[in-house]
C-alpha cells in the first residue's frame, strides 16, 4: 500500500499583526485594510526556505529515522540558491546518507505538491525505500503591498513509502500551463502580477474547479465522497465561488490558516494537509491542490494506522507557540528589506571556505561527533584522540549524530556587543543528553527564557550570510525545549 | 628531576609606557617609551641586549609576524628575537622565553617586551577574529569576549547557588577598587574614581555584566630586561633585587570545551598553574604567605573566580571575601594595586609585563606612599589568554633575593 508514512508542518515562532503593517504602510496603499485582518507567519532572523524545510522534516522524521530515506525532494520559490542544491543542504542536515536521490523543486508555488507526487512516484518504483517531500517558502512582497500582507513563512514535510501509511494514495492529476499570474524574474526579489480580477476569475475560479472535476472524471469519483478538499487561495471572495462552484458543505473545507499564518506558497498545501490529517480518522478521503501555472490534485484515504500514529507537535500546537513580532522595521531588517547599522564589528569579513566545509560537512550540517569505542565518551565535533583524560584513545572513534540528542544548559549570556541584526546574542554552553557538549547560539527565546540546568533541543539555522559573496552559511542553534520545533 | 627556575633569574630593569587611547602614537612610539625606562633602570646599553622576546596578540592592525619589528625598532644589532603570540598572557610568553634564555645558560641579559596597539581596530573590544581557527568560526557561536567570560557568572551562581545580586555586588566592588587604585596611577588608561551605583547601573554589554565590568582596551607597552642573580649583583651591588621565584603556564586541553566534567564555573587552567606555581615557589598557604596580587582583571568576574582558582579565597566564598575589603589596597591582599587590566588597561601584549612591571616596582618600595602596599614579601602575577572554556593560564610569583 503506497501513502503517507508521516507528516509534519512547521509554522515559525513570529507572527506580526496585520494591523501592525497597515499603520506603517496604509499612508501608501489604503487598499490593504481589505487583506489586514489576522496575523502573518515571520520566519526568524536566521531562518529561511532550508531551514524551515530541514525543521518540518526533522519534525517528520521523528521516531522513524532517516535509514530508510531513499529520496529527498525539497520545494520552495524562494530557495537560496539559484544553483548549489538546497535539497542536499536540508537532506545532510536531516542526517539522511549521500547515497540517495535528491532534487529542487521551484519556480511555482504548486512545486510543494509536484515534490509529494514524484516522492510517491519514487517509493512506487522503490518498494523497500520511502521519500520525503519538505517544502517551505519565505515570500516577500514589496512594502506597503497586497503580497506583504498575505503570504506567511512555513514548511512542511510528507514523508511517503509503502509499509505503515496512515493515508493511501489514490491517484493525482495534474495540469500545467503558462498562467502568468504573476512571476519575478530571475534578478528580482519581488513578485509582479497582473490585474487581480482576471487572477480570481479566470485563474483560481477555473482552473481549480475544472481540474478537480478533471480528478474525479479520472478516477470516477465524486466530490461528495470527500471528507475534506484542501486548497490554497487568498482570494477570500473567489474562495467562496469555488466552494460553491464545486457545492461543497462547510465541513469539507480545510480551514485554509489565512488568519494564523498566511499563504506559504510552495509549502501551504502540505501545511494544510498535515492540519487535517491531525483531525483525520480511518476512512476520511481527502483532496490536496496545489495552484501555480495550472494544478496538482492528489487523492487520499485515510488507514487504520492513523489511530497509532504518534502525534508529533502539531501545527495546531506551533500556531498556539507563537510570539509577537511588535515592530514593522524589525520585520524588513530580518528579511534584508532595510539596510541597518550593525557597526563596523559586524563588517569583520566571512568567506567561506569550501574544501573546509567538505571535510567538516557531517559536524557543520548533520551536527555529526564521535563517540569513544574504547570509553563511550560522546564528543562533539568530531575527535580522533578521545578527549576523556582517563581514556585517551587514539583513533578508536565511530560517527555519532548529536541533533537528535536533547541538552542542558551549562551556562549562557546575552550579549549585545556581538554584531547581528538580532541583538542581543544570545548564547551558551550547552551539554548533550548523553554526553558531549559544545558553546552554541541559541535561537527562537530571549534570555529571560533560560536557566542553567534548562533543557534545550537543536535546530538548523542560518549562521550567516555573507553578502559580498551572497552565500547562505547554516549551522545548528539550541533552543528551550518547550520552544523547540521538534516535540519530544 | 626538573624544578622550575626558582631563584635563577632576576629582573635587573623594567619600563612600561603610559596606556590608554595612545592616537598620536605607533606601536613604535610605545615600545621606544617603555624602552628607555628599561634600559635607563637597568643600568646597561641596548648593545648588551643579548636575545629578545616579543609578546603581541592581534598582529593584523600592529606590529604584523615575526621578530623584525622590534628589531627594526629598536635597531638591535642581529640578535636573535622571537614574537610569541598566547592570547592575553603574550606578555608573560615573552618574558618566560627570556628567564628560560638566562636560566639555561645559553644568554646573560636578555629582554622580554610586549606591545599591542588596539585603538586602530576601528571599533570597540577586541577585534571579531577567528582566534581558535577557521573550523570553530563556523562551528562556534556568534561571540565576544565579554559574552563568554559573562557566562562564568551564570554558572558560578548555578554552582554555589549564590544569587545574581550578590555576585552582582561583588563584581561592583572588584570595579570599584580598581577605579579607585587606577586613579592614583599616573600611568593608567582610566584614571577616574566612580561610584558602586555608577558602576552598577552601568548599561549591560554581556548579562551580567554591565559596562564597568569590562577593562579598558588600550594602547601601551611593558618590558623587563632580566639576567643571573650574580650578574644582577655585580651591576647593581648592594641593592634589592626582584627574582623569578615561579612561572607557570597551563594551557586547556579541550576538556573545557568538549567534555562534560567542567562545570565553567571556574578556571581550570589557572588551577593547574597555581598549584604548580605554588610548588615551585615552595608556598604552602597562598591565602597566608603571599603580599600582593596581580591578576587577569579582563572582566571583573574573572577576578572574582580566580580568587578562589589561586586558592586564596574558599570555593564558594570569593564574593565574601570582595565584600569584606579582603583584597582593596588596604586589605590583607592588595589585588590590583595599579588599577588592573580595569583601569591601568589592557595593551594585549603588554599586560603580563604590566603586572610584573607591578609587583617589581612594590616590591622595591619604589612607588608613592599612598598607592604602596604593605610590605609584600612575595607578589603574584595571573596572565590569562583566550576565554573560559579554552585558554591559557600564566602565573608568575616574585620575591626579593
Amino acid at each position: 500500500m503506497l501513502g503517507i508514512k508521516s507528516y509534519a508542518g512547521y509554522i515559525p515562532r513570529y507572527r506580526l499583526n496585520r494591523m501592525t503593517i497597515f499603520s506603517s504602510m496604509g499612508w501608501l496603499n489604503p487598499a490593504i485594510i481589505m487583506n489586514a485582518a489576522g496575523e502573518k507567519s515571520v520566519a526568524n532572523y536566521d531562518e529561511d526556505s532550508v531551514t524551515m524545510a530541514a525543521a518540518a522534516g526533522q519534525r517528520c522524521l521523528e521516531g522513524i529515522g532517516p535509514a530508510q530515506v531513499g529520496a529527498l525532494y525539497y520545494a520552495s520559490t524562494t530557495s537560496p540558491f539559484r544553483e548549489r542544491s538546497a535539497a542536499n543542504i536540508v537532506s545532510a542536515a536531516l542526517g539522511i546518507e549521500e547515497n540517495v536521490r535528491s532534487a529542487d523543486f521551484g519556480s511555482s508555488a504548486k512545486a510543494g505538491t509536484t515534490a509529494l507526487i514524484s516522492a510517491i512516484e519514487f517509493c512506487a518504483a522503490n518498494p523497500d525505500l520511502s521519500a520525503l517531500a519538505a517544502a517551505a517558502d519565505c515570500r516577500i512582497g514589496k512594502v506597503g503591498s497586497v503580497q506583504e500582507m498575505v503570504f506567511g513563512d512555513a514548511g512542511a514535510a510528507v514523508m511517503v513509502g509503502s509499509d505503515d501509511v496512515i493515508a493511501e494514495f489514490d491517484g493525482s492529476y495534474s495540469v500545467s500551463c503558462d498562467f502568468v499570474d504573476h512571476l519575478r524574474g530571475s534578478e528580482s526579489r519581488y513578485d509582479r502580477q497582473w490585474e487581480e480580477r482576471w487572477i480570481r476569475d479566470l485563474g483560481y475560479e477555473r482552473i481549480i474547479p475544472e481540474a478537480i472535476q478533471a480528478y474525479l472524471d479520472k478516477y470516477g469519483s465524486r466530490i461528495e465522497d470527500y471528507t475534506k478538499i484542501i486548497y490554497p487561495c487568498y482570494y477570500g471572495a473567489a474562495r467562496k465561488n469555488i466552494n460553491r462552484k464545486l457545492g461543497l458543505n462547510p465541513a469539507q473545507l480545510q480551514d485554509d490558516l489565512m488568519m494564523e499564518c498566511g499563504d506559504s506558497g510552495s509549502a501551504h498545501p502540505l501545511l494544510l494537509l498535515a492540519g487535517a490529517l491531525e483531525n483525520a480518522s480511518s476512512g476520511d478521503k481527502l483532496m490536496v491542490i496545489g495552484f501555480g501555472y495550472g494544478c496538482d490534485i492528489l487523492g487520499f484515504t485515510v488507514t487504520e494506522a492513523i489511530d497509532h500514529y504518534k502525534d508529533r507537535l502539531r501545527v495546531s500546537d506551533s500556531i498556539k507557540r507563537e510570539a509577537e513580532l511588535d515592530s514593522f522595521t524589525k520585520y524588513l531588517a530580518w528579511r534584508d528589506m532595510l539596510p541597518v547599522e550593525v557597526g563596523l564589528r559586524g563588517e569583520e569579513d566571512k568567506i567561506t571556505r569550501w574544501s573546509m566545509v567538505w571535510r567538516n560537512r557531517g559536524a557543520i550540517l548533520g551536527l555529526k561527533g564521535t563517540v569513544c569505542l574504547a570509553c563511550g565518551t560522546r564528543q562533539y565535533p568530531p575527535q580522533r584522540i578521545c578527549v576523556n583524560p582517563d581514556c585517551g584513545a587514539i583513533d578508536q572513534m565511530e560517527p555519532f549524530r548529536f541533533a537528535d540528542q536533547g541538552g542542558k544548559v551549562v551556562s549562557f549570556t546575552s550579549d549585545m556587543l556581538a554584531a547581528t541584526i538580532n541583538p542581543p546574542a544570545i548564547y551558551g554552553n550547552i551539554d548533550f543528553n548523553g554526553g558531549g557538549r559544545c558553546m552554541m547560539d541559541f535561537t527562537d527565546c530571549a534570555m529571560e527564557d533560560l536557566e542553567v540546568g534548562k533543557a534545550v533541543k537543536f535546530t538548523f539555522r542560518v549562521k550567516y550570510y555573507d553578502r559580498r559573496r551572497d552565500t547562505t552559511f547554516y549551522f545548528w542553534k539550541a533552543v528551550p525545549a518547550e520552544e523547540v520545533p521538534v516535540n519530544g | 628531576m626538573a624544578d622550575g627556575i626558582r631563584d635563577k633569574v632576576a629582573i635587573l630593569g623594567m619600563g612600561c609606557s603610559r596606556f590608554g587611547e595612545r592616537w598620536e602614537d605607533d606601536s613604535s612610539d610605545l615600545i621606544i617609551e617603555a624602552f628607555r625606562e628599561c634600559l635607563e633602570d637597568a643600568g646597561i646599553e641596548k648593545n648588551e641586549v643579548q636575545a629578545a622576546w616579543i609578546g603581541n596578540h592581534i598582529d593584523q592592525v600592529n606590529i604584523g609576524k615575526g621578530g623584525c619589528y622590534l628589531g627594526s625598532t629598536l635597531h638591535l644589532p642581529f640578535i636573535p628575537i622571537t614574537r610569541v603570540e598566547n592570547f592575553c598572557a603574550s606578555g608573560t610568553e615573552a618574558f618566560r622565553g627570556a628567564c628560560y634564555a638566562v636560566a639555561s645558560g645559553a644568554y646573560d641579559i636578555v629582554l622580554a617586551a610586549g606591545v599591542e596597539k588596539l585603538k586602530d581596530v576601528g571599533y570597540g573590544g577586541l577585534p571579531d577574529d577567528p582566534i581558535f581557527g577557521q573550523l570553530y568560526r563556523l562551528l562556534g557561536p556568534n561571540a565576544t569576549a565579554p559574552g563568554l567570560f559573562a557566562q562564568l557568572a551564570t554558572a558560578y551562581s548555578a554552582r554555589y547557588g549564590v544569587p545574581m545580586e550578590k555576585i552582582k555586588q561583588a563584581l561592583t566592588h572588584i570595579s570599584w577598587k580598581s577605579h579607585q587604585n587606577g586613579a592614583m596611577n599616573p600611568r593608567a588608561h582610566l584614571r577616574k574614581e566612580i561610584s558602586e551605583t555608577q558602576i552598577a547601573d552601568s548599561p549591560f554589554v554581556a548579562y551580567p555584566l554591565g559596562l564597568f565590568d569590562c577593562c579598558g582596551v588600550s594602547d601601551g607597552a611593558a618590558m623587563a630586561i632580566v639576567t643571573t642573580p650574580e650578574i644582577a649583583s655585580r651591576l647593581k651591588p648592594g641593592q634589592d633585587q626582584v627574582r623569578v621565584k615561579a612561572l607557570q603556564i597551563a594551557v586547556s586541553s579541550g576538556e573545557e570545551l568538549i567534555y562534560n566534567r567542567w562545570d565553567g564555573s571556574s578556571f581550570m587552567t589557572t588551577q593547574h598553574a597555581a598549584r604548580r606555581a605554588y610548588a615551585e615557589a615552595g608556598i604552602s598557604n597562598p591565602r597566608e604567605e603571599i603580599g600582593m596580587m596581580e591578576v587577569h582583571d579582563c572582566f571583573s568576574i574573572t577576578e572574582m573566580v580566580t580568587m578562589e582558582d589561586l586558592q586564596v579565597s574558599p570555593p564558594g566564598q570569593a564574593p565574601d571575601d570582595i565584600l569584606g575589603g579582603f583584597f582593596d589596597l588596604d586589605g590583607q591582599i592588595p589585588c590590583q594595586p595599579d588599577g588592573g587590566l580595569k583601569c591601568f588597561g589592557h595593551p594585549i601584549g603588554a599586560s603580563g609585563l604590566r603586572m610584573i612591571f607591578e609587583v617589581y616596582n612594590q616590591l622595591l618600595r619604589r612607588w608613592p606612599e599612598e598607592r604602596l602596599v604593605k610590605e609584600p614579601k612575595l607578589g603574584l602575577t595571573h596572565n590569562l589568554g583566550g576565554v573560559p572554556s579554552q585558554n591559557v593560564c600564566s602565573i608568575g610569583i616574585f620575591g626579593l633575593n
